[in-house]
């Protein structure tokens, strides 16, 4: 499917060009698309050192084994496939809390984590599994109590009520993550 | 309330920051050389997410800078005026799964021309933070690990997109509006 969306990009987008005579415009969006790709990551570089180090001291404290254990209840609902000790569970933990905290630059790093641990566990090096796709439900849904950075916005617009918004997102929010929990789990059967 | 949100925030990464090493100390785990080895990973990470930023971005900026998103635009913008959604959100909201920079630019430019605390200055902010940037989300997670057949997930997160766009409209107009 990725496949297939990439090339839509690339199809509409130059044959819009094309119909409109501005042929040109394709190929500055390209360079500056590539070189964007690289601006992101290396702006990222730093934190997700940053974020990778500190997992490491905590799970060498034993941090993480202790939040694992401290949510099995949800978190073997919702990832059935991971083993209680495994740290993948840990990581997951902790990458959807700093989602929840609205942790902005966190949950990449985070994130990124989570996934490497998780395959660890996969017996594929080219598919996905069905706890990957059930995290980046979780994660493309938004779950989030604290919208730090919409909040950080609208202060910076001289709203009179900033946070007004909080409750109108976590509600809205949910919404999406049950929504993205029942279609993972109902497109996984035929997805394989 | 933002107060204490503010207290949260600025406290919450500095107490972290201080909190694991102290555990780490105290459990005898030699901090510094945890913690250089756990950036060396995520050093590799970074850089191995390159190539598909690269391919991903270059899509999306053909297809912004093209004109094809401001046509597709126009393709939907009946559906949605027949639903009642202002049409002043609709960028936003088809923007919201490609481009993280581009939503946010444009959530500053709504809230600018409408006001923060308006009708549509509420429903823009509600929307960004109830929906994610699937199609950045999707190619730093699987190319992390090299996975390239993602399998349901895109599906899945831009059905959440949807649902997360839908729910921020009727939850709004409920909570500070009138149909």
């Amino acid at each position: 499917m990725i496949n297939i969306i990439w090339f839509l990009l690339l199809l509409l987008g130059i044959s819009t060009a094309a119909l409109r005579g501005e042929i040109h415009v394709v190929t500055q969006a390209t360079m500056q698309g590539a070189e964007q790709g690289v601006t992101v990551a290396f702006g990222l570089i730093g934190i997700i050192a940053f974020w990778s180090g500190m997992m490491r001291v905590a799970e060498d404290a034993g941090l993480m084994q202790a939040l694992a254990k401290l949510m099995r209840p949800i978190a073997k609902l919702l990832f059935p496939d991971i083993p209680n000790d495994h740290p993948a569970m840990s990581a997951v933990l902790v990458s959807m809390s700093a989602n929840l905290l609205g942790l902005g630059n966190a949950c990449t790093p985070l994130g990124l984590k989570a996934m490497e641990e998780l395959q660890t566990l996969n017996h594929s090096d080219e598919q996905a599994t069905d706890s990957m796709c059930t995290f980046i439900a979780l994660t493309t849904s938004s779950l989030t109590l604290v919208p730090s950075t919409v909040i950080a916005f609208r202060f910076a617009q001289g709203s009179l009520d900033p946070t007004e918004i909080i409750g109108t997102t976590v509600i809205a929010t949910f919404v999406s993550t049950i929504v993205a929990l029942t279609a993972d789990r109902l497109l996984r059967k035929f997805s394989h | 309330m933002l107060s204490l949100i503010d207290i949260i925030s600025a406290w919450t990464i500095p107490m972290l920051l201080l909190l694991i090493p102290l555990v780490g100390i105290l459990k005898k785990v030699s901090v510094y050389e945890s913690f250089v080895e756990g950036a060396k990973n995520g050093f590799h990470t970074a850089i191995r997410i390159i190539p598909y930023l690269v391919a991903m971005f270059i899509a999306l900026k053909v297809f912004q800078e093209s004109g094809a998103m401001d046509l597709l635009i126009r393709l939907i913008r009946p559906l949605t005026t027949k639903a009642n959604i202002p049409e002043e959100v609709l960028p936003l909201a088809l923007i919201r799964p490609l481009s993280g920079s581009g939503a946010l630019a444009m959530l500053s430019n709504i809230l600018e021309t409408y006001g923060p605390d308006s009708l549509i200055g509420r429903l823009a902010s509600t929307i960004q933070g109830s929906t994610e940037t699937t199609f950045y989300v999707l190619t730093v997670y699987f190319g992390a690990i090299g996975i390239h057949k993602v399998r349901h997930s895109l599906l899945a997160g831009l059905i959440a997109d949807l649902s997360g766009f839908l729910a921020a409209v009727y939850i709004v107009y409920r909570v500070f509006g009138n149909f």
